[in-house]
């Protein structure tokens, strides 16, 4: 599996590094980028962008304003249908199924691949039908499966034991940390696959940007994360792969400690020790 | 010096905002002012005023007594009283004070309401003993108790009378309470299921299914509600019976007699006697029958409840009608329709629907609703009751539909703004979760959306609370003899023609045959209309806070 990935064009060089306990060449590849461009009208925001992204690790993206990040993290669930004029080439594959392919079910790719915004973006609901909703999506109703999946969601997201006692209190009463770690309960209450994560803690205040760092590490045992940061220490403290990107290319992708401590490209090393960005 | 000053003062800024403050004060006062005015004018009407009797001498006619109430005084110049009566006016005096007194007894003097001349007026006392009766027809009564009859024979005179006639006046009553029921529950609703049957009975001969079997199941029916009917009436002859048995003769201003029945009464009263106490909860009875009687001579008399509910029943139903319809067009305008110059045009011409007068609106709905659908509909479903219309003439959903249609852009325009306003992250978060955009759409953005609609809402209830042209022509009449809701099977009767407050207003101002008493009405039902637009708002308005509360916005 992982040979395949890398005939697909990603640079050996990028990928051999060694010395570290973090290999792509002994990672299970979940999602495949392949040679992806995505255009907003006439202006290109990503230019044939190849990527593995492994299973049960986390990856971040890192790059400066405007460099097509967020834009790649939202094609993994296809949230850039949703924009007009948008136009894409290439493939991402899941589990080596193409994403793109037209009979694919759009919500089912997102029930399988869930996203986490930059800001906190609760339902105005009770904390309960928050965590709740994508399972009533699903025609569930019977309400001893929805407590269980709710506490359970709560647990995983390290929120239950500060909401136990007013589920049914509306989820805007919640602090902002609160509310992103009820937005990722509510992205895991559906078991997905895989969880992007587009920038989680940027609204945060720092302790509540710590305990979302503590869940991400916590998380990735059961699914595979892609974060989108701006904080390169964050990258550098959650992730164990790590992208930099720079206006819609892929510059370099390596285990994370290899990119920060021993990067190939003369982009990244300044990027990293802030010469721009 | 003083240049500069008021070149800094213009700087300031000071100017607009005392030009502000001053038109808010001017369209407070405005606000304030026509309130006061309808308000003082219309429920002055309530109030139980003291009964005058006057000696009056205009030196022309032979002295004679006037009863009655001091109506309004207004002045007149020395001149034109000159000229008109034709009489040299007293010395010394430069306006001649008018007086209107209502002295009542239409069916005994000729007008019930006369100018006189305050100067004429030789003297003036509020004997206790002046009774006023409100009758069922004629107008009140003014004057003095003579004895009270029983089927001719005097029972009591003098001093007993009024005791006496109290006693009876309240066994009247309770007998006027049984016959309304007899009246307005058991014979409408016999009434009713005869001509169902009937209508039954024709569908039978429509579709050729009239079998002698059929027909007899019928026919059993029929006999059964005639039955009913017999028992019902021979009651109900009993009760007239009864009810006349009593009356009671009075002295007019004139000196002569009159003996009225006391079925013919709504009230006794010895205005003169009353204290301020009970004044005043007369004054709070009087308004209570208002609102909840109906109308009575030519709705110049009586209260105005068919008004009310009608007015209300309409408001209620063309919301249930114009918010859906408003918040569909809404969505498919803002969430699924493609933004290009169509929908741009399309929205322009929304806008500009609200502009168009609003009886054309009643034209479009004769023509349109009235004879095109409703017509239908009886060739369709009431092919038995033709060629008498049944929801092919005006009527409650005729003028509900109208005013949903000249009210559905508002809603449009604010349920359009309010999906605008949802974040756009709220409807991504949804998506994320595997939601469709119909499911987004109904769990999340509506319910949002929500206080928006309420907005739009409240705008419509009140336009079609206080629209009055377009109804003439699809519903509104001056009298209708039954209520649009009833205890008969299917209990809201939509095809029925109903009363409305505003047009009630203009009826009784330009429609009725008996000016003065008429024009206190025109401003209590208009008090009424305004106080009933406001109650409709509030609760709309109180239900959208709610809804605000529980779905505030994020980062509000």
């Amino acid at each position: 599996m992982s040979n395949e990935v890398l005939t697909h064009g990603i640079d050996k060089s990028i990928l051999s590094a060694s010395g570290q306990p973090l290999q792509l060449e002994n990672e299970d590849i979940c999602i495949n980028v392949n040679d992806l461009k995505l255009s907003y009208g006439e202006k290109q925001a990503l230019h044939g962008i190849n990527l593995p992204i492994p299973r049960k690790r986390v990856t971040a993206f890192i790059g400066p304003s405007g460099c097509g990040k967020s834009t790649l993290l939202r094609c993994f669930n296809r949230m850039n249908d949703l924009v007009d004029n948008v136009k894409i080439d290439g493939d991402i594959q899941l589990d080596g199924e193409s994403v793109y392919h037209p009979d694919v079910d759009v919500s089912a790719l997102r029930r399988r691949v869930g996203m986490v915004f930059q800001r906190p973006n609760p339902f105005p609901k009770s904390i309960y039908e928050n965590v709740a909703y994508g399972l009533r999506l699903q025609g569930i109703k019977q309400r001893h499966i929805l407590d269980e999946a709710v506490e359970k969601s709560l647990k995983g997201a390290a929120l239950w034991n500060e909401v136990k006692d007013r589920l049914h209190d509306s989820a805007l009463g919640l602090s902002g940390g609160q509310q992103q770690r009820l937005v990722i309960a509510r992205a895991i209450a559906i078991k997905p696959e895989v969880l992007l994560l587009d920038e989680p803690a940027s609204a945060l205040d720092p302790i509540s940007t710590l305990k979302i760092e503590e869940l991400i590490y916590e998380l990735k045992s059961e699914y595979t994360i892609v974060i989108v940061t701006h904080n390169m220490q964050q990258a550098a403290r959650v992730s164990d792969y790590t992208a930099f990107m720079y206006m819609g290319d892929l510059i370099e992708f390596d285990a994370t400690d290899n990119l920060f401590t021993n990067p190939t490209e003369k982009q990244t090393e300044d990027y990293i020790t802030g010469r721009y960005g | 010096m003083m240049i500069d000053e008021m070149k800094n003062w213009w700087k300031s800024g000071t100017p607009w905002i005392w030009l502000n403050a001053g038109a808010v004060s001017i369209s407070l006062l405005l606000v304030i002012g026509i309130l006061g005015m309808i308000m003082v004018k219309g429920m002055g009407h309530f109030w139980v005023s003291d009964v005058y009797e006057m000696h009056y001498n205009d030196t022309k006619n032979p002295p004679r007594t006037i009863i009655g109430e001091r109506v309004e005084t207004a002045d007149i110049t020395v001149k034109l009283y000159e000229e008109v009566e034709s009489m040299k006016a007293p010395a010394d005096t430069v306006v001649i004070k008018r007086v209107l007194i209502k002295s009542g007894n239409r069916d005994q003097a000729s007008a019930d309401f006369q100018w006189i001349f305050a100067h004429h007026i030789e003297q003036q006392t509020t004997p206790e003993q002046l009774i006023k009766l409100e009758r069922l027809e004629w107008g009140n009564f003014y004057g003095y108790l003579k004895n009270v009859q029983q089927q001719g024979e005097i029972i009591a005179a003098g001093d007993e009378a009024w005791h006496e006639l109290n006693q009876r006046f309240e066994r009247v009553q309770d007998l006027h309470e049984e016959l309304k029921t007899l009246e307005k529950d058991e014979i409408s609703s016999i009434n009713y299921g005869l001509e169902r049957l009937r209508l039954k009975k024709r569908k039978l001969e429509l579709d050729k299914k009239d079998s002698p079997e059929n027909l007899q199941l019928l026919t059993d029916q029929e006999n059964a509600f005639k039955a009913d009917y017999e028992i019902v009436i021979k009651r109900l002859n009993l009760l007239r019976e009864e009810i006349k048995r009593d009356s009671a003769s009075f002295i007019m201003a004139n000196g002569k007699d009159v003996t009225i029945s006391l079925h013919m009464l709504v009230s006794i009263l010895k205005p003169n006697q009353m204290g301020v106490m009970t004044k005043l909860a007369h004054y709070v009875l009087n308004f209570y029958h208002f609102i909840f009687e109906d109308p009575r001579e030519a709705n110049t008399e009586g209260g105005v409840f068919p008004a009310i509910f009608g007015t209300v029943m309409m408001v209620i139903l063309m919301s249930v009608l114009v918010t859906p319809f408003g918040v569909i067009a809404a969505v498919y305008l803002r969430e699924y329709a493609r933004q290009g110059p169509l929908i741009r045009l399309i929205r322009i011409a929304v806008n500009n629907l609200a502009g168009v007068p609003s009886i054309v609106y009643g034209v479009f709905g004769l023509g349109f609703f009235v004879y095109f659908l409703g017509g239908n509909i009886d060739q369709l479903f009431y092919p038995e009751a033709l060629p008498a219309p049944t929801y092919g003439t005006p009527g409650l959903v005729w003028a509900a539909l109208t005013l949903a249609l000249l009210t559905v852009p508002v809603v449009i325009v604010s349920t359009e703004e309010g999906l605008a306003r949802i974040p756009k992250n709220l409807r991504e978060g949804s998506l994320a979760l595997g939601a469709t955009k119909a499911e987004t759409l109904w769990r999340v953005i509506l319910p949002m959306s929500s206080p928006a609609i309420m907005t739009g809402l409240i705008l419509a209830v009140a336009r079609a609370a206080g629209e009055v042209a377009p109804l003439m022509l699809v519903g509104v009449v001056k009298l209708a003899p039954e209520l649009p809701l009833d205890d008969n099977f299917p209990f809201l009767h939509m095809e029925r023609k109903f009363m409305h407050l505003g047009f009630h207003i203009y009826d009784v101002g330009f429609q009725s045959p008996n000016v003065e008493a008429a024009r206190p009405l025109v401003y209590a039902t208009a008090f009424l209309l305004v106080l009933v637009i406001v109650l409709l708002n509030l609760s709309a308005i109180m239900l959208r806070n709610r809804l605000r509360e529980k779905y505030k916005a994020l980062d509000a």
